[in-house]
């Protein structure tokens, strides 16, 4: 916006009613009351000894120092962390390998993207549920074809690996669409000079490519980084923190503390340092788009 | 000569691409094909590749014993609900940060992103017990409030209003025009294509929403379609063509709208994740 148009609209203000309060009102009721209340509030619960139904006292740090003891909460971060190694940064790639595939296709690209794409909009009960047959020890297809017998979900070794493949092709098409977004960016000229200049497609790929589409797959990483620390929903369906506890997460812990052994405000702990750690990322998301923006 | 060896491999790359194309579909395949398929023959060896000739039995089995219906009809009642005051609340509230000006506009701005940021999951215990206060637990009111105020979306709003030219604003403000009819007569219509993308974005998130109606609803009335079908699969054991008769029925409508309004579903994504 101009400065000219600023004035303009200064001018043009109208006195007395405050319109704008009027205008941003019925968002801010619902982003207040179920968002900000309880943003309060989970900071409240974590200094209670609650139950779920929020009755209990202040008991002060004490479920701050009992989580810095607890090993099986510090073994759920182990698992997120576990969990994120074998997404985030595979998922980007594999994201970016297919926006490579389909960018340079013509007729043939939509119907390419869409298959890619399709299985990010089915809800994750589906995905699970394919996944559950599809990799089932006795009458799986994958065991089928390639002739072994892995319990994939039911193997401390495999499970965590298998969860992960399984949001790999559940997800990868958003990447593959934002990367997709990025090469078409990226000006047809460039290549033509290049060429031009004699470099092949390989010296084209690492020297135009890459670096311009950084940006994006930068993008990618901490989007994914964000979406994998609040993994719950795979992890419930495909092995509900099995088998022996290896694939427990944090907000799987999270969940167990609350709904399922009654300590609201002790779960409150747990989610608190979630909080924290999201919010860490969360600034260098902004960071990032900050730099995307000025350039 | 160079030119030939050049469009033997991009062939070999589009076919290399159909195949992955293909390999990345199979699942979905594999569900449909499973779904028409009898239980005994889904455990048959070989497993047979196409069900022929189709066996609707899982179906028939899934819509007469179970309460599919109304999951659906939840899932439908509660999304489409959730998408319109999303919307609406989304393109007041952008309209005014964008070309309104207030006392505490920057507060608000601040207050966006901060709960943009904040994940979802670690309110959910507070939220539960507000529910349960609120007696919301278990009831359509508790899966829809959460789920309105959208931070995403009023940020995605806001920078395309900020792209109108101010002259319309002011023009229609010489003519008397009101801020109401301003947003419904100008603003909305000029930026139909992109609010339409963010609505259809939020009905299929609403839509596949598992985690907060599975932590308010645990009464089988009231569930949704992905809470619904995990619990038929546990009440069924090991019945491969049921619980994928009740996976296809439960993504028809969203798979559906993306093959549909593909270009939309695209345009909502990249907006959403700052690219366009």
């Amino acid at each position: 916006m101009t400065k000219a148009q600023l004035n303009g609209q200064r001018t043009l203000r109208r006195k007395g009613l405050p319109i704008g309060w009027v205008f941003v009102a019925p968002f801010l009721f619902f982003y207040g009351v179920f968002l900000i209340y309880p943003a309060i509030q989970v900071c409240y619960l974590s200094l209670t000894n609650s139950d779920i139904a929020g009755q209990g006292g202040f008991v002060g740090l004490r479920n701050y120092v009992e989580l810095m003891r607890d090993q099986d909460f510090w073994a759920s971060v182990g698992h997120t962390l576990y969990f994120i190694v074998l997404t985030v940064v595979p998922n980007t790639a594999v994201g970016f390998f297919l926006a490579l595939l389909v960018v340079r296709l013509k007729r043939l690209r939509l119907p390419i993207l869409s298959a890619f794409f399709l299985p990010f909009v089915l809800p994750v009960s589906v995905v699970t549920t394919a996944s559950l047959w599809i990799l089932d020890t006795n009458f799986g297809i994958i065991n089928y074809l390639f002739g072994t017998s892995i319990a994939w979900f039911q193997d401390p070794i495999w499970a965590m690996p298998a969860v992960a493949a399984v949001t790999i092709w559940w997800t990868v098409g958003f990447n593959m669409l934002l990367f997709i977004a990025g090469l078409q960016n990226i000006s047809p000229d460039l290549y033509e000079a290049a060429a031009l200049d004699g470099a092949n497609a390989l010296q084209q790929f690492i020297n135009i490519t890459c670096p311009l589409i950084w940006p994006v797959a930068s993008l990618v990483l901490v989007l994914q980084l964000i979406a994998q620390f609040k993994i719950f929903d795979q992890v419930y369906l495909l092995t509900q923190g099995g088998p022996y506890n290896s694939t427990v997460v944090v907000l799987l812990y999270m969940y167990r503390q609350a709904f399922q052994l009654n300590r609201g405000g002790y779960a409150s702990a747990v989610a608190i340092v979630l909080v924290v750690i999201m919010l860490m990322i969360s600034a260098i998301q902004f960071r990032l788009l900050q730099g995307r923006r000025t350039k | 000569m160079k030119k030939k060896r050049i469009s033997t491999l991009a062939l070999v790359c589009t076919g290399l691409t159909v195949i992955m194309a293909l390999a990345w579909l199979f699942p979905v395949y594999w569900i449909v094909a499973t779904a028409l398929k009898s239980e005994t023959e889904t455990i048959a060896l070989p497993p047979s590749f196409v069900p022929f000739p189709p066996d609707f039995g899982a179906f028939i089995y899934v819509i007469q014993n179970s309460p599919i219906f109304r999951w659906y009809l939840n899932t439908v009642l509660v999304s489409a609900v959730i998408t319109f005051f999303s919307i609406f609340c989304a393109l007041m509230c952008a309209y005014a940060l964008s070309l309104l000006d207030f006392r505490g506009k920057g507060l608000i701005n601040v207050a966006l992103l901060v709960g943009f940021m904040l994940p979802f999951g670690a309110m959910a215990i507070p939220l539960f017990m507000l529910m349960n206060r609120l007696h919301f637990v278990n009831a359509y009111a508790g899966i829809i409030l959460p789920q309105i105020a959208t931070p995403l979306s009023v940020i995605v709003f806001k920078r395309f209003f900020d792209q109108v030219p101010i002259d319309f604003r002011n023009a229609a403000v010489i003519d008397g025009a009101g801020d109401f009819r301003i947003l419904f007569n100008i603003y909305i219509p000029l930026n139909w294509s992109i609010i339409w993308a963010m609505a259809i974005v939020t009905f299929i998130g609403a839509w596949n929403n598992f985690f907060w109606p599975f932590i308010v609803t645990n009464s089988t009335p009231m569930l949704t379609i992905p809470v619904g079908m995990t619990q038929v699969q546990s009440a069924y054991g090991v019945a491969f063509a049921k619980t994928s008769a009740i996976a296809v029925l439960a993504s028809l409508p969203t798979a559906v709208a993306y093959l549909i309004f593909q270009k939309r579903v695209t345009q909502g994504v990249m907006a959403a994740a700052g690219i366009k």
